[in-house]
């Protein structure tokens, strides 16, 4: 699916580019993001190394286990390929906690703690497993109490009421994170896009 | 009320766990720097494995935007949207939020410029950033970090979650704001 995805992507692309004569903005714009992708890799280490390292005292206090067992029944029926007590439980709530207040930039490194955890459980390393894409699924249609990131740019161009958008998010996130849910549910339990089932 | 009290508690929530974590630490007898040391190397090498996948998703994205690809896309949707009571400035917004995070951005913050943040635009701009992720980013970086390269359903899940996010926003401005 991804296979296809991209190559659209690239051959869309260059066949617009090239009807309408200016084939050569696809060099500038390839050669351009493959510098901006890296940039963003190294605005991220420094990032994930301050949230992980937080993560790791918090871990190390017992922290994360108490959090994750709290909210455990839940977790179960969400990952029920996942042990309960296993380590990326934690970092899946500490995750999706981030994101849903808003701090986007410590999400990241939680969230990538989880993967690592859940790919510890992966039967096959190069394909993502169910628990990975009930996580993912949370994870971007999460819903958000506070768009912090909108709610700065609304503040700078004077907005009389910045935070009046919150109700409207919550509900749409609401929304989403009910459908994607379900989306990923009906996917896993009753798949015809199972492991056996390889596009590739 | 409840509104001031999340954006208080968005202000204070990085402060508060950079000084409690660390503080309970040490009351559990953790030697608090050596973790943090520790947990933070992790991190270093997270950040770097992901390099080639972003440099592969960034590349194929840029190029279709470049080109003027995605305006024809946004052209050929657009019908689609307007039907729904979603003005056609907001449109470019909406189709390439999946795709493109610091574009999309770039186009919220255009739009608030011109139409101020308290217009109808302005407000459904808003809404549908702060509901919709960058699904294509966050795949990309979240299985890269691992090394997974097939993503089986799980792109047909987070586009499902973008499309209901800004189907949702759109509704309900329409109903708050209009």
């Amino acid at each position: 699916m991804l296979n296809v995805i991209w190559l659209a992507l690239l051959a869309g692309g260059v066949l617009v580019a090239a009807l309408d004569g200016q084939v050569e903005v696809v060099t500038e714009a390839a050669l351009g993001a493959a510098r901006g992708a890296v940039e963003v890799c190294f605005d991220l280490v420094g990032v994930m190394a301050l949230w992980l390292g937080i993560m790791r005292i918090a871990e190390k206090a017992g922290l994360v286990e108490a959090l994750a067992w709290g909210l455990r029944p839940l977790m179960v029926k969400l990952f029920p390929s996942v042990p309960p007590s296993h380590p990326a439980m934690g970092a899946i709530i500490l995750n999706l906690s981030a994101n849903m207040l808003g701090l986007g930039n410590a999400a990241t490194p939680f969230g990538m703690k989880a993967m690592r955890g859940l790919q510890e459980l992966n039967r096959d390393s190069d394909e993502a497993s169910e628990a990975m894409c009930t996580f993912l699924a949370l994870n971007t249609s999460c819903i958000t109490f506070i768009p912090a990131t909108i709610i700065g740019i609304r503040a700078s161009f004077g907005s009389a009421n910045p935070t009046e958008i919150v109700g409207a998010t919550i509900f749409a996130t609401s929304c989403s994170m009910l459908l994607a849910v379900t989306v990923d549910y009906l996917f896993r339990t009753r798949s015809c896009w199972g492991r056996k089932n390889r596009a590739d | 009320m409840l509104i001031d009290f999340l954006t208080q508690v968005s202000k204070w929530a990085i402060p508060l766990i950079l000084i409690c974590i660390p503080l309970y630490g040490s009351l559990k007898k953790v030697p608090v720097y050596e973790a943090f040391v520790e947990g933070a190397e992790e991190g270093f090498v997270t950040a770097v494995k992901i390099i080639p996948f972003l440099v592969g998703m960034m590349v194929a994205i840029s190029v279709f935007r470049a080109s003027g690809a995605m305006d024809h896309l946004v052209k050929a949707l657009s019908p689609l949207l307007t039907a729904i009571g979603t003005p056609a400035e907001v449109l470019p917004l909406a189709i390439m939020r999946p795709l493109s995070g610091s574009g999309v951005l770039g186009l919220a913050t255009e739009l608030m410029r011109v139409y101020g943040p308290d217009s109808f635009i302005g407000r459904l701009a808003s809404t549908m950033q702060g509901s919709t992720d960058t699904t294509f980013f966050v795949l990309t970086i979240y299985f890269g970090s691992v090394g997974v390269k097939r993503y089986r359903y799980s792109i047909v899940t987070g586009l499902t979650a973008d499309i209901s996010g800004l189907l949702a926003s759109i509704y309900i401005c329409n109903v708050l704001f209009r």
